[in-house]
C-alpha cells in the first residue's frame, strides 16, 4: 500500500532548540498511525508542520507521491490535512452547523451563505459519524464529547484525507472514549489516513495499526503495531539521552521539613501524602493532567484542599492564601511562566521584589536602592543576562525571564521551593544553568520539589521520584528503581515487566 | 522604562510645538500669566485623569467619574446652603466621592462585573441621584456663600488654590505610584493579574482601591468645579469622562493596563488643555479643535502599539519552541 502523506527529512529549529531533526512519517489510507514520544519529543511540532502553521527548514512533504509545500494553514487544509486539537478550537456562541462550515460555507447563487445547505450538510456529516445532533444547537450548550463530534464533522466537511487526532481522549470520560474509538473505526472505513497522538499505551494498542516513535526531535523507528510489545515501545521512547549532563548532587539529606498527609481535593486529587527533607530534591512525575500541578497549587494557597494536613518542621500550618503560603515558607514557581510568573511590562528588579516588598520598604515607602540590592543579589546568583535591572522583563529571552521568576521566589527566603516544569520551553544553556542552580539550592539546605514531565530531568536531578496518575500517588521510586521504564510504566498504568 | 521616558519627551515636544505655533500668531499666549491660566483651567482634567489613570492601570475603566464629580459638586453646594462650614464640606465631598468609587469597586471586586458595564450603570445612577435630590433645580451663585466660591480662586504665592491642588495631587500620586507597595501593586495587577495572585496580591482589592481613589479625586474636583463656576446643576461636566480617558491615552497609559505614569497623564491633560485654550485664541474653528484632539488620541494609540509590537514577537518565539 502507498502512503497518502509522506514526510522525509523534516527539520525545524527555534532559537536555541532543534525541535525536529530530519524526521520522517508515513500515513496510509484507512489506517491509524500512532505517534509516540515523550513530552518534548517533537510531536506537537510535527503536527504544526503538517497543518501548515510551521514551515520546516528542510525536508519534503508528499501527498500521493507529489511534492507539496504548505505555506499556510489554508494550504494544508486545501490539500486535505486537518487536525483535531487537544483543546478543540471551536466557537461556543455559534451553532453546530455554523461551526462545521465556518470559513467554507456553501453559498447561494447570489454569494450569500446558504443556510439550508449548511444545515442539511451538517446533518449529513454528523450522520456519517453516527451522531444525531441538532445542527441548530448552540455549541456552548454541548458537552465536550459532542464538541469532539462537531470538530470531527468539521474536519470531514473540508473533504479531509488525513485526520490528525492530538490527544483526543485527554479530557473524555470512559464512556466517551469508547464512542471516540467507534468514531475512529468509522473514519478508517471511509479510507481516511489517521495520525493518532496519545500518551496512553492501552488505547494505542487498541486502535492503531502502525506506530512511529520520536525522541528528542529525532525519528527513532516505525512499524506495525502487531509486531511490537509495550516494552519495546517504552525502550524506544526513552532510549539513551546522550547530550544532557546533570550537575553533581551532594545528597546531603537532612530532617523532614514539609510533611503532607491525607491531602484531598474535591475534584483534582485524593489522599496525597509525602515527606520532603532538608537538602532534598523530590521529583514529581506523571502524565499531563495527573494532578501534580493541582497538588502544588493547593500547597501554595491558590486553591483550597478539602481535607488533609500540612506540617512545616512538625508544626501544622493552615494555608488558605498565597500570602499564608509565603509566610509559611512555601513558594511556587508556576509552570506557565508567561501567564502566571512574569510581569513583562515591569522592570526586572520590580519583578524580583514584588513578593518581598514588606522587607524592602520602610514606614510604608519603597526603598528603591534596597530593591536594587536584593534584585542584584539574587539575579547574579542565577547568572542572569540583562543589560540593566531597570530593563523591562518582556525584553529578555525566555530562559532569562525564567531566571527572574525563580529569583523572585528565592528572594522571599523560603523553606520549601516548588518548581513546576522549571525548564519547559527554554534553551539548553539556560536549562543547564537552572539545573545547576537547583543542585546548589538543595546543597544549601533548601527543600526542593520539582514537577517535571521530562524523564531525563526527573531522573538526573531528583533524590526520589513520586509518580502520580489520575490524581493519586501511584509509586514512589528511589535508588535502583529510578529508571525510565519504571516511571513510564507507573505513569501510564502498565504492569511492571516480569 | 526607557520607552516611557522617550514617549514622555515626545509628548512634551508636541506640547511645546503646539504652544510655539500659537505663540507665532499670538505672542501674548506665552506670557507666564496666561500659561498659568491654561494650567489652572486644565486642573480639573488633571485631577480626574490621575484617578482614571490608576483605574486603567489595574485593567479597569471608570466612566462614572464625571457623574461622581457632578453629584459631589451638587452635594457641596447644598451643604453650603445648609450652613455647613467649608472645611467640613471639603472632607465630606472627598468621603462621598470615595464611597461612590467604593460602590464601583465593590461591584467589580465582589460580583466580577466588567468595570465598563458597572460604571456605565453607576454613571447614570449618580446623575439621576442629582435630579432626585434637587428636582432638577439649579444652585446659583447668589445661593452660595462668598468663602465657598472664593477658595478655588484664592491666590497663594502667585497661583490660585485650584492649581495648587492639582500640583499637590501630582506630587502625592507620583510618590504613591512609584514609592509605595500599593502603587507597585497597581502596576502588577494590570501587568499580569495571574502573576499578581501568585505573589500574594489580591487583584480585586487592588482594583477596589483604585476606584476609591478615583472617586475621592472626582469628589474633591466636584467642589472645586462648582465653586469656581459658581453654579451647580444636573448636567455639569457632562461628557467630561471621555476627555479624562483621552488625556490618559494621549499620556501613554496603556488601555490594557499595567503601564503609565502620572507625569505622562498630566502631559496628556495639558495637551488637551492647550488645544482647548489656544485654538480659539488664534481663531481656529471648534471643528478643528475636535479634529486635532481626536487625531492626537489615534496617534497616541498607534504610537503605543507600534512600540509594543517587536517585543511581543520576541516573546512569542521564545515561549513556543516545541
Amino acid at each position: 500500500m502507498k502512503p497518502v502523506l509522506s514526510l522525509r527529512g523534516i527539520s525545524k529549529s527555534f532559537p536555541g532548540v532543534k525541535a525536529l531533526q530530519g524526521v520522517q512519517l508515513d500515513l496510509y489510507p484507512g489506517q491509524v498511525t500512532a505517534l509516540i514520544g515523550e513530552n518534548g519529543a517533537g510531536k506537537s511540532t510535527i503536527v504544526k508542520v503538517l497543518t501548515g502553521i510551521y514551515q520546516p527548514e528542510e525536508g519534503s512533504i508528499e501527498i500521493d507521491g507529489t511534492p507539496i509545500r504548505f505555506a499556510s494553514a489554508q494550504d494544508a487544509s486545501r490539500a486535505g490535512v486537518t487536525a483535531i486539537h487537544q483543546e478543540t478550537v471551536l466557537f461556543d456562541e455559534l451553532s453546530v452547523a455554523e461551526n462545521i462550515w465556518l470559513g467554507h460555507a456553501p453559498r447561494t447563487r447570489f454569494g450569500l451563505i446558504d443556510r439550508r445547505a449548511m444545515r442539511t450538510g451538517a446533518t449529513r456529516l454528523l450522520a456519517s459519524i453516527g451522531a444525531t445532533l441538532n445542527p441548530d444547537l448552540r455549541l456552548g450548550d454541548l458537552g465536550i464529547a459532542s464538541k469532539h463530534l462537531v470538530a470531527i464533522a468539521r474536519a470531514l466537511s473540508t473533504e479531509a484525507r488525513v485526520v490528525i487526532l492530538d490527544e483526543p481522549t485527554a479530557a473524555l470520560s470512559h464512556k466517551e472514549i469508547h464512542e471516540l474509538y467507534d468514531l475512529v473505526e468509522t473514519l478508517k472505513r471511509q479510507g481516511k489516513a489517521i495520525l493518532f497522538i496519545s500518551h496512553k499505551f492501552d488505547e494505542v494498542f487498541r486502535i492503531a495499526e502502525r506506530y512511529t516513535v520520536f525522541r528528542d526531535g529525532q525519528f527513532v523507528g516505525e512499524g506495525a503495531m502487531s509486531a511490537v510489545t509495550e516494552g519495546e515501545l517504552v525502550q524506544m521512547m526513552v532510549g539513551r539521552s546522550v547530550d544532557q549532563i546533570f550537575p553533581p548532587r551532594s545528597h546531603n539529606i537532612g530532617p523532614p521539613v514539609l510533611t503532607v498527609a491525607g491531602y484531598c481535593h474535591p475534584t483534582e486529587f485524593a489522599d496525597i501524602g509525602f515527606t520532603l527533607h532538608r537538602g532534598e530534591i523530590l521529583g514529581f512525575y506523571g502524565l499531563v493532567g495527573a494532578g501534580r500541578s493541582e497538588v502544588m497549587q493547593a500547597l501554595c494557597g491558590i486553591t483550597t484542599p478539602s481535607k488533609g494536613a500540612v506540617r512545616i518542621d512538625g508544626e501544622v500550618r493552615v494555608i488558605r492564601s498565597t500570602h499564608e503560603a509565603i509566610a509559611a515558607g512555601i513558594v511556587y514557581v508556576p509552570e506557565d511562566r508567561g501567564r502566571q510568573g512574569a510581569i513583562r511590562g515591569l522592570p526586572i528588579f520590580q519583578n524580583v521584589t514584588l513578593p518581598s516588598l514588606a522587607r524592602t520598604s520602610r514606614n510604608g515607602f519603597l526603598r528603591l536602592a534596597e530593591e536594587f540590592r536584593l534584585a542584584r543579589d539574587y539575579t547574579r546568583r542565577l547568572d542572569l543576562r540583562a543589560s540593566s535591572l531597570d530593563q523591562e522583563l518582556g525584553l529578555l529571552s525566555g530562559g532569562n525571564q525564567q531566571k527572574v521568576v525563580i529569583a523572585k521566589w528565592l528572594a522571599t527566603k523560603p523553606r520549601v521551593i516548588i518548581l513546576d516544569e522549571p525548564t519547559k520551553g527554554i534553551d539548553i544553556g539556560s536549562k543547564a544553568a537552572v539545573h545547576e542552580f537547583m543542585a546548589e539550592l538543595a546543597a544549601e539546605g533548601l527543600a526542593v520539589i520539582m514537577v517535571s514531565s521530562e524523564i531525563p530531568e526527573v531522573l538526573g536531578m531528583s533524590d526520589r521520584v513520586i509518580v502520580m496518575r489520575e490524581g493519586r500517588i501511584i509509586d514512589e521510586v528511589a535508588g535502583d528503581r529510578m529508571t525510565p521504564e519504571t516511571l513510564v510504566r507507573a505513569a501510564a498504568g502498565i504492569a511492571e515487566a516480569a | 522604562m526607557s520607552i516611557l521616558k522617550h514617549r514622555e519627551a515626545l509628548l512634551a515636544l508636541a506640547i511645546l510645538l503646539l504652544v510655539g505655533v500659537v505663540a507665532a500668531r499670538f505672542p501674548a499666549f506665552v506670557r507666564p500669566g496666561n500659561l498659568a491660566n491654561v494650567f489652572n483651567d486644565t486642573s480639573p482634567l488633571i485631577l480626574l485623569a490621575i484617578g482614571q489613570m490608576i483605574v486603567i492601570l489595574t485593567k479597569c475603566i471608570d466612566l462614572s467619574m464625571a457623574a461622581t464629580l457632578a453629584l459631589c459638586g451638587m452635594v457641596a453646594a447644598l451643604l453650603n446652603g445648609a450652613g455647613v462650614p467649608l472645611p467640613l464640606i471639603l472632607v465630606l465631598v472627598v468621603v462621598l466621592g470615595g464611597l461612590l468609587g467604593a460602590v464601583n469597586g465593590l461591584l467589580v471586586w465582589k460580583l466580577g462585573i466588567p468595570s465598563i458595564v458597572v460604571t456605565l450603570g453607576t454613571m447614570t445612577i449618580y446623575r439621576g441621584t442629582i435630579f432626585l435630590i434637587t428636582d432638577g433645580a439649579w444652585v446659583n451663585a447668589h445661593q452660595m456663600t462668598d468663602d465657598f466660591k472664593a477658595l478655588p480662586r484664592a491666590v497663594i504665592a502667585g497661583l490660585p488654590v485650584m492649581s495648587w491642588v492639582a500640583l499637590a495631587a501630582i506630587a502625592l500620586f507620583t510618590v504613591l505610584l512609584t514609592r509605595t507597595p500599593l502603587g507597585r501593586s497597581f502596576y502588577a495587577v494590570g501587568g499580569n493579574p495571574h502573576a499578581a495572585v501568585y505573589t500574594g496580591i489580591s487583584v480585586g482589592r487592588t482594583q477596589f482601591l483604585a476606584f476609591v481613589i478615583a472617586g475621592a479625586l472626582a469628589g474633591l474636583t466636584g467642589y472645586l468645579w462648582v465653586a469656581r463656576y459658581a453654579v451647580a446643576y444636573v448636567d455639569i461636566a457632562s461628557g467630561f469622562e471621555l476627555s479624562v480617558v483621552a488625556a490618559c491615552v494621549i499620556g501613554g497609559v496603556a488601555i490594557a493596563g499595567g503601564a503609565g505614569s502620572v507625569i505622562g497623564t498630566v502631559m496628556g491633560a495639558l495637551f488637551l488643555g492647550v488645544i482647548n485654550n489656544a485654538l480659539p485664541v488664534v481663531g481656529i474653528s471648534p471643528f478643528w479643535q475636535l479634529a486635532i484632539s481626536g487625531s492626537a488620541i489615534v496617534l497616541a494609540v498607534a504610537f503605543n502599539s507600534a512600540q509594543n509590537r517587536p517585543a511581543g514577537r520576541i516573546i512569542l518565539k521564545s515561549v513556543e519552541p516545541r
